[in-house]
């Protein structure tokens, strides 16, 4: 196991680097800059002299390498930058923002794992019943909904018709507030999940060792508990560590249509401002989390099935 | 026509200036919670005013901070804040001020001279490059400072504690310059303990509690403030909410007490019987165009764009895609400039006398160019869409490129461009709005269209000249309605600003700056607010 997670470790450094260098080619040759964004759409009339010392200041005007190879040795030892915008470190910006952010991404995800697996595993012990239609008709639906477009329904319903919960904020980042905004980032990896369970669950019943076990007089629910669960686990938890570890990015939508306060929410308005530090800070971040939340999947895969080993 | 669209202007003038006595007729409340609204980003740059020149902090900043001047929505004109008289020399540079003595930043301690010119010098300090520094470099010896040259700003002289003398480079009113957010004055002490963003001090009738980066700024009734009996509500919230659809659902959950509308919101409010009852409107200071570049061909003949400003319905575009949300641009001034001339007719549509100065122009046939655009949707490629058809009747084919709306300044500065649509703001300093036509302003310092004039810039020289303020507002006048026959650019549209508020909220101002800067001290909450 401790060999795994050593392996593992070690290809987070290469990814990393190559994330970072993409990063920050990306926004290097993207038109605009923060200054220019500062014009808020006619808002604000920003003075030249202001802009050039601006410019200096930020080190905008520096060669392309001579940034970069500044970029790489600041992150290498931890620093992302300071925030163009606020003039705070990037690192305390982006981790005021880290827990609301962990919070959403948990709660959707426990919200997808308790509704997604349960329905696929039953749909799949009764493949063609009414349970499989209906959950398969909502598994699909929910794959299909844009997060935008379920997130506005249920603010409709639940805080405007209901008067339930509130529609947008963070409030106490309490249950009240966390609960529509993870219930719309929920639902798509819920219904993957449902699916997939399903899909794996069925492959496994078909198997011959499934057929042999029920041969030998094995009861359906040991047939179940002791073959078909472990074995359909591995494809299950492959999806949720994928879901898990893209959630985060993904949220970027549900996070400004909820005010939620977390990176994604962050990484969109530094983009439209071209507060490249932060930009660069988040998807750094984002990067990271789904590089341990795969890492973590791929200890589960040891744990589950002993039988894999990584080379 | 014209009588029509000054009747309606007036009409909104007056419904704006009827709201606000609506609101006043009542006792204002004492307590209770405002909650507005920052609908412009998900987050908010900096609590530190003379950092951040952006609309959506100012919004938390005029809670906070305050400036030496301030905006008189309901008389549209200047006026001191944190003074009570000035002085003007007979050369008219210099200005003397009698600062208020009831004035106290939230840490107890009472605003001087001093810090107006600690304030003013922290702003200079070329380093930094404070927005602001744009407008403290009116004041004689500012740039010396900001150069390095120099660490006092020699226009800058404190007479004692309570009286300020300015000496300005220019004959200009200084109140322009000296009332954005970005100048506000702030206490040394506390901006030197370091990380004042985050622990903002100042002047303003409310002082900071709490902010949550990426949901919501709080900031609580400060006793000491220098106007009495206000601010009358305990506490002020801002709460980011840049999604407008989940705005909308907020505003109708009564969770938010104002919220800025947008073209397809203002018609679904307009038509609802209740919602309608709280729509607040103004003519802000932004002037949507198309500007055109005269250094390239054929921009730079008048009967070209003359052509483009008579081949466009304007009217119709107004009223269909931007669904009555603006005000028709008669001239590069918004309405609230003393400056605005009032008789000017808009260009009418008239595709046969486009035809027939385009034929005068040696372009029988039109031409092509390209338009650069950003996305939006009151002055971006929709309109730009709507425009296609109507000057391909007279022969000019337009070929739109659509950029993200960060880049478009960029573009403008560079000249890397044929022609470009985009928002501008106006006001509210009539000279320096139209300095971006003066023929010796550089193209980096606004001057987008390379547009020359000798009459404009005589024009523009002589008001720079005139101490009277009545005579310099005749020769701006003379000068914007010169710059509208010229018709350096197609003008499109004066920004509706519109402001949805609950039924409870009151004392809420038109202000023609930006709507969403309200003055929280006069604002105050009735009983029926659901916030306590």
């Amino acid at each position: 196991m401790l060999v795994v997670l050593v392996r593992r470790l070690a290809n987070i450094v290469p990814t990393l680097a190559a994330v970072i260098a993409v990063i920050f080619l990306l926004f290097s040759v993207l038109p605009g800059s923060f200054i220019s964004a500062m014009n808020e759409d006619g808002r604000t009339s920003i003075d030249p002299a202001v802009m050039e010392r601006m410019r200096k200041e930020m080190g905008l005007d520096d060669p392309l390498l001579e940034r970069f190879a500044k970029y790489v040795a600041h992150t290498a030892t931890g620093d992302l930058g300071t925030s163009f915008r606020t003039k705070e470190p990037v690192t305390k910006l982006v981790g005021t923002r880290l827990w609301p952010s962990l919070k959403l991404v948990f709660a959707a995800m426990a919200f997808a794992i308790a509704i997604g697996v349960p329905l696929g595993f039953i749909a799949a012990l009764r493949p063609g019943s009414v349970v499989d239609t209906i959950s398969m008709v909502g598994a699909i639906s929910g794959l299909s909904l844009s997060q935008f477009w379920l997130g506005l329904m249920l603010m409709y319903l639940f805080a405007l018709k209901l008067q339930w919960l509130p529609s947008f904020g963070y409030g106490d980042g309490g249950l009240r507030y966390l609960t529509l905004p993870a219930l719309a980032l929920g639902v798509g990896p819920m219904a993957l999940l449902a699916r997939t369970t399903r899909a794996a669950v069925l492959e496994v019943l078909n198997a011959d060792f499934v057929r042999t076990a029920r041969s030998k007089g094995m009861s359906e629910r040991r047939v179940v508990e002791w073959h078909v669960l472990r074995n359909a686990l591995v494809l299950v938890v492959t999806t949720i560590g994928l879901q898990f570890g893209s959630l985060m990015g993904a949220a970027v939508v549900v996070e400004k249509l909820f005010s939620w306060p977390g990176v994604g929410s962050l990484l969109v308005d530094s983009v439209f401002q071209r507060d490249i530090p932060t930009v660069q800070g988040c998807i750094l971040l984002i990067v990271m989390f789904f590089l341990v939340i795969n890492t973590l999947v791929d200890m589960a895969y040891v744990a589950i099935d002993p039988r894999i080993r990584y080379r | 026509m014209r009588i029509l669209v000054w009747s309606a202007l007036a009409a909104f003038a007056l419904l704006g200036v009827g709201i606000a006595d609506a609101q006043q007729a009542q006792a204002p409340r004492k307590g209770g919670t405002i909650r507005m609204t920052g609908p412009y980003a998900a987050s908010f740059g900096s609590l530190d005013p003379h950092v951040t020149p952006r609309a959506q902090d100012q919004i938390v900043n005029q809670a906070i901070h305050r400036p030496l001047y301030t905006w008189d929505t309901a008389n549209n004109k200047l006026a001191l804040e944190l003074a009570t008289d000035v002085k003007t020399s007979a050369d008219g540079f210099t200005y003397t001020y009698k600062l208020r003595n009831d004035v106290y930043f939230h840490n107890g301690r009472k605003m001087t001279a001093d810090d107006i010119i600690w304030s003013y010098t922290r702003i200079m300090d070329g380093a930094k490059g404070y927005p602001g520094a744009r407008y403290i470099r009116v004041i004689k010896g500012a740039t010396e400072v900001e150069k390095g040259a120099a660490k006092e700003i020699s226009g800058l002289k404190k007479i004692d504690d309570s009286t300020l003398e300015i000496t300005l480079t220019d004959r200009v009113e200084p109140g322009y310059y000296l009332f954005a957010g970005t100048t506000a004055i702030l206490p040394r002490e506390e901006v030197e303990k370091g990380n004042f963003a985050a622990n903002p001090v100042g002047l303003g009738p409310f002082k900071f509690k709490e902010h949550i980066p990426g949901s919501r700024v709080v900031a609580e009734r400060f006793d000491k403030f220098y106007k009495p009996g206000k601010p009358y509500a305990d506490k002020v919230e801002v709460l980011l909410m840049a999604e407008a659809a989940a705005r909308d659902v907020a505003f109708r959950n009564k969770e938010i007490d104002t919220s800025i509308l947008g073209p397809a919101q203002y018609v679904a409010y307009r038509a609802d019987p209740e919602l309608s009852k709280g729509i607040l409107e103004v003519a802000e200071m932004f002037t949507r165009s198309i500007i055109f570049n005269h250094d390239v061909k054929p921009f730079g003949d008048k009967r070209v764009r003359q052509a483009i400003n008579y081949a466009i319905d304007t009217d119709l575009i107004i009223k269909r895609l931007v669904k009555d949300k603006a005000y028709r641009a008669t001239s590069w001034l918004p309405p609230s400039s003393e400056a605005f001339d009032k008789t000017v007719k808009p260009y009418p549509f008239d595709q046969a006398k486009a035809k027939k100065l385009l034929a005068e122009a040696g372009l029988p046939n039109g031409f092509e160019w390209e338009l650069t655009t950003s996305q939006n949707e009151s002055w971006g490629l929709p309109i730009v869409e709507a425009i296609i058809p109507m000057l391909a009747k007279v022969g000019i084919k337009v070929k739109p490129k659509l950029v993200e709306a960060t880049v478009l300044t960029e573009i403008l500065m560079k000249g890397d461009h044929d022609s470009l649509i985009i928002s501008s703001l106006t006001g509210p300093d009539s000279l320096a709005v139209l300095r971006a036509f003066y023929s010796k302003t550089p193209r980096t310092a606004g001057h987008y269209t390379n547009y020359s004039n000798p009459e404009f810039d005589k024009l523009l020289d002589a008001a720079a000249q005139e101490g009277d303020t009545g005579k310099r507002n005749d020769l701006l006048r003379q000068a914007n309605n010169l710059l509208f026959d010229d018709a350096p650019v197609w003008f499109f549209n004066y920004n509706k600003a519109v402001l949805a508020y609950q039924p409870w909220i009151h004392g809420l101002q038109a202000n023609p700056t930006e709507i969403t800067h309200q003055y929280p001290e006069d604002v105050w909450v009735d009983t029926r607010s659901p916030a306590k």
